[in-house]
């Protein structure tokens, strides 16, 4: 019952230290490029052409954004779903980075969206398209941007009742808080449902354009890979994360949670790999992977490093327990994840008429660097003020 | 915070009809690929015709509004040293192939299929590509949103784009002349300015029986193939041709049309709602099951499942 004995606390320190300055220059340096997307249009800044549609804005800051948020889901299925008490403690900071990475890919979106002010179109009715599966991914990314914000109302309202200055608002606080207690179990379950939803359909987005694939790739299942892969990067990323805050703000990591953590990962990359090796065994396209070509190459990469050496790593609980080897064999599992959304929404589309190979531009990397220095910073914010993260180590603040 | 268990079930019950009504529109939109094309609008190409004038390009650019240079310009054959695609401005361009064997240029006429299950209108979230009555697959820019999946998702990747224009940029493609040929009277731009009639406009039931004609009577001319009849499910524009079709820029593509692949997928895991339903059910009893009992730490009353956030 850790939650109880640490009720999380705002983590109160200096705001500004150096590593912020840095984080802060990268996001400026991406808004002016961002800015100069909106006057002089995408081809001006990106390496985008007919051919390639899509590049790293779609790739890492919307697919990769989504998967590496999926810790907001897996922790809430597992501490408030199936009750596990012990994890409360991960749930907040994972809450939060699902929260700040789902919006962060809609602003990502609003920047690759060539008419970024239709984004709003999806919600109308009489411009569904019920067989579009980009349609489900976005609607559902929008509900759940929505059931994101709602779970984490409680924590602004903890914060906001313990102002003495505004009374009122207090109060208020207080009163929302109770209603939205007593509800919170319907969006925590729709939030574990919309997650599935998305997380697979975005996988089937590719499937659309078997002609472009590559064939390691190409599968009809390729949405259930994605969802595999989204519970197995779920506990890793939080628990990357939470070393890192823990490191940045001081303290000592809280391995007596990550540690027991990490013992689920095991289960669920084995499962993603098990799929992974069977889908390329069915298909009869093994072979493939010693054919030598690039595709290849991202392959193997892809699967020894990001799933094949973590997953044996962590059925050592010598490297469970150690804060180093924990860590490492985590960002691995992060790292093989970010790298397989590349490889299937950059590595693995192949044009049919080719006239470039497709690199992102100084612009691309820019923007999407300072998108991801946003959102850390943001995350420093707001556990600084707000009580996201628990830890017994930590200053209590009354 | 504590949650009542008449507030559990009264509220599972309200998602429950939410997500119901929400099915039926889902499904009303559905796409209907299965009705019959033989009545579509479509042209047939005869690539054994063609004699790479590039009239249908300058026809098509004035088509579409695009102020296209002096008509003589278009007889710059040395465009033909490289194999071009359909671009934003042009929506329409012939390539030069020789044959293996020396024997004279073969010239071959790119745009949109107009493809009868059309992965771009699969593709498209705000229903901003749709397949006509008649036939062209259309185009509509104030839904557009501009995720450019349409692109992504082409078989033949004929969708251009407008990446220079920072705030109003529009997916490029043919779409048939069908914002100027209402009637079946009028032909499309192209059809009508191609000095060597290289292409015949009518209904694809009519071109498929003409095409299978001339094949039969001139089997040692054409080959065998109607480019666009089983294509990625089958097209408005066919080709014929009396070389194999890959030695002239086109790739062998499926028969079985790519939404096919992703719609069995998705109206599968939304069948009525019911699996997503079943899915919040299922994870809705799992959250009262596993509830912890009588807990000692709890300040709550036993009647309340202790979910804390
Ligand atoms: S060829 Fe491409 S753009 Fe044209 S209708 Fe078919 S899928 Fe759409
Ligand atoms: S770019 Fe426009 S037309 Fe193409 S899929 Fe996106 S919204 Fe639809």
């Amino acid at each position: 019952m850790s939650a109880h004995h640490h009720p999380p606390q705002p983590m109160n320190q200096k705001l500004i230290t150096p590593g912020v300055l840095v984080l802060l220059i990268l996001t400026g340096i991406g808004v002016c490029f961002a800015i100069w997307r909106f006057i002089f249009g995408i081809g001006s800044i990106t390496n985008l052409d007919n051919q390639h549609p899509w590049g790293i804005w779609i790739a890492i800051d919307v697919a990769t954004g989504v998967a590496l948020a999926a810790g907001g889901f897996t922790t809430a299925a597992l501490a408030h779903i199936f009750h596990r008490e012990h994890y409360h403690a991960v749930v907040r900071p994972a809450l939060l980075t699902a929260m700040l990475g789902y919006t962060f890919v809609g602003l990502g979106l609003m920047i690759d969206l060539g008419r970024f002010y239709n984004i709003w179109h999806p919600i109308v009715p009489a411009m569904w398209s019920g067989h579009s599966v980009l349609f489900e991914v976005g609607l559902c990314v929008m509900c759940y941007l929505t059931v994101l914000y709602i779970e984490f109302l409680p924590i602004v309202c903890e914060r906001l009742e313990k102002e003495e200055r505004w009374p009122r608002v207090r109060v208020f606080c207080m009163k929302l808080n109770g209603l939205v207690g007593r509800i919170m179990f319907f969006f925590i379950i729709a939030g574990v449902v919309l997650s599935c939803l998305h997380q697979s359909s975005l996988g089937n987005l590719m499937v659309l354009a078997p002609s472009k694939m590559h064939d390691l790739w190409d599968t009809p299942i390729l949405s259930l890979l994605f969802l595999l892969s989204a519970f197995a990067v779920g506990f890793p990323m939080v628990i990357v994360e939470s070393m890192v805050a823990s490191r940045s703000f001081k303290l000592k990591p809280e391995m007596h949670i990550l540690s027991p953590l990490a013992k689920f990962v095991p289960v669920l990359l084995g499962i993603y790999l098990g799929f992974k090796v069977g889908d390329l065994a069915v298909r009869d396209k093994l072979s493939l992977i010693g054919e030598g070509s690039p595709q290849a190459t991202m392959f193997v990469v892809e699967m020894v490093f990001g799933v094949i050496a973590p997953f044996i790593m962590l059925l050592f609980a010598r490297v469970r327990k150690s804060p180093t080897g924990l860590f490492i064999a985590a960002l691995m599992i992060v790292l093989g994840v970010a790298l397989n959304r590349i490889n299937v929404f950059l590595v693995a589309f192949q044009p049919l008429y080719p006239q470039k190979t497709y690199f992102p531009s100084i612009g691309e990397v820019a923007v999407t660097v300072g998108l991801i220095s946003l959102l850390i910073f943001c995350y420093r914010v707001i556990v600084n003020y707000f009580p996201v993260i628990s830890h017994p180590g930590q200053a209590r603040a009354t | 915070m504590g949650l009542s268990r008449r507030g559990f079930f009264h509220t599972l019950g309200v998602v429950g009809g939410g997500t119901l009504a929400s099915a039926t529109c889902a499904r009303a939109s559905s796409a209907g690929p299965q009705r019959d094309h033989s009545n579509d609008m479509g042209v047939l190409v005869d690539v054994t015709k063609c004699i790479g004038c590039r009239r249908c390009e300058y026809a098509c650019q004035e088509a579409a509004g695009f102020d296209p240079p002096d008509i003589e310009s278009f007889e710059d054959k040395s465009v033909f040293d490289e194999q071009r695609r359909p671009v934003a401005r042009s929506h329409t361009v012939i390539n030069r192939y020789s044959r293996p064997d020396g024997s004279g240029p073969v010239y071959n006429k790119f745009n949109c299929l107009h493809c009868l299950d059309p992965a771009c209108a699969s593709a498209c979230l705000v229903s901003a590509f749709t397949k006509n009555d008649t036939g062209p697959v259309v185009y509509d820019p104030s839904r557009c949103m501009g995720c450019r999946y349409c692109m992504v998702a082409c078989p033949f990747e004929i969708p251009t784009y407008d990446y220079d224009y920072p705030l109003t940029p529009q997916v490029r493609k043919c779409n048939l002349c069908a914002h100027r040929v209402p009637s079946e009277q009028e032909l499309p731009a192209c059809v009508k300015i191609c000095p060597a009639e290289v292409m015949t406009y009518g209904r694809r039931g009519d071109l498929l029986e003409l095409a299978h004609e001339r094949i039969a009577n001139n089997p040692d001319v054409y080959i065998d193939h109607i480019y666009g009849e089983h294509e990625a499910g089958g097209t408005s524009w066919m080709w014929i041709s009396n070389v194999p079709f890959e030695e002239i820029g086109f790739h062998k593509v499926d028969s079985k049309a790519p939404p096919r692949r992703t719609e069995a997928i998705q109206h599968g895991v939304f069948k009525n709602f019911l699996p997503p339903l079943m899915w919040y059910g299922l994870l809705g009893a799992a959250m009262w099951l596993t509830r912890p009992e009588k807990n000692d730490e709890s300040k709550e009353g036993d009647q309340h499942a202790e979910v804390q956030s």
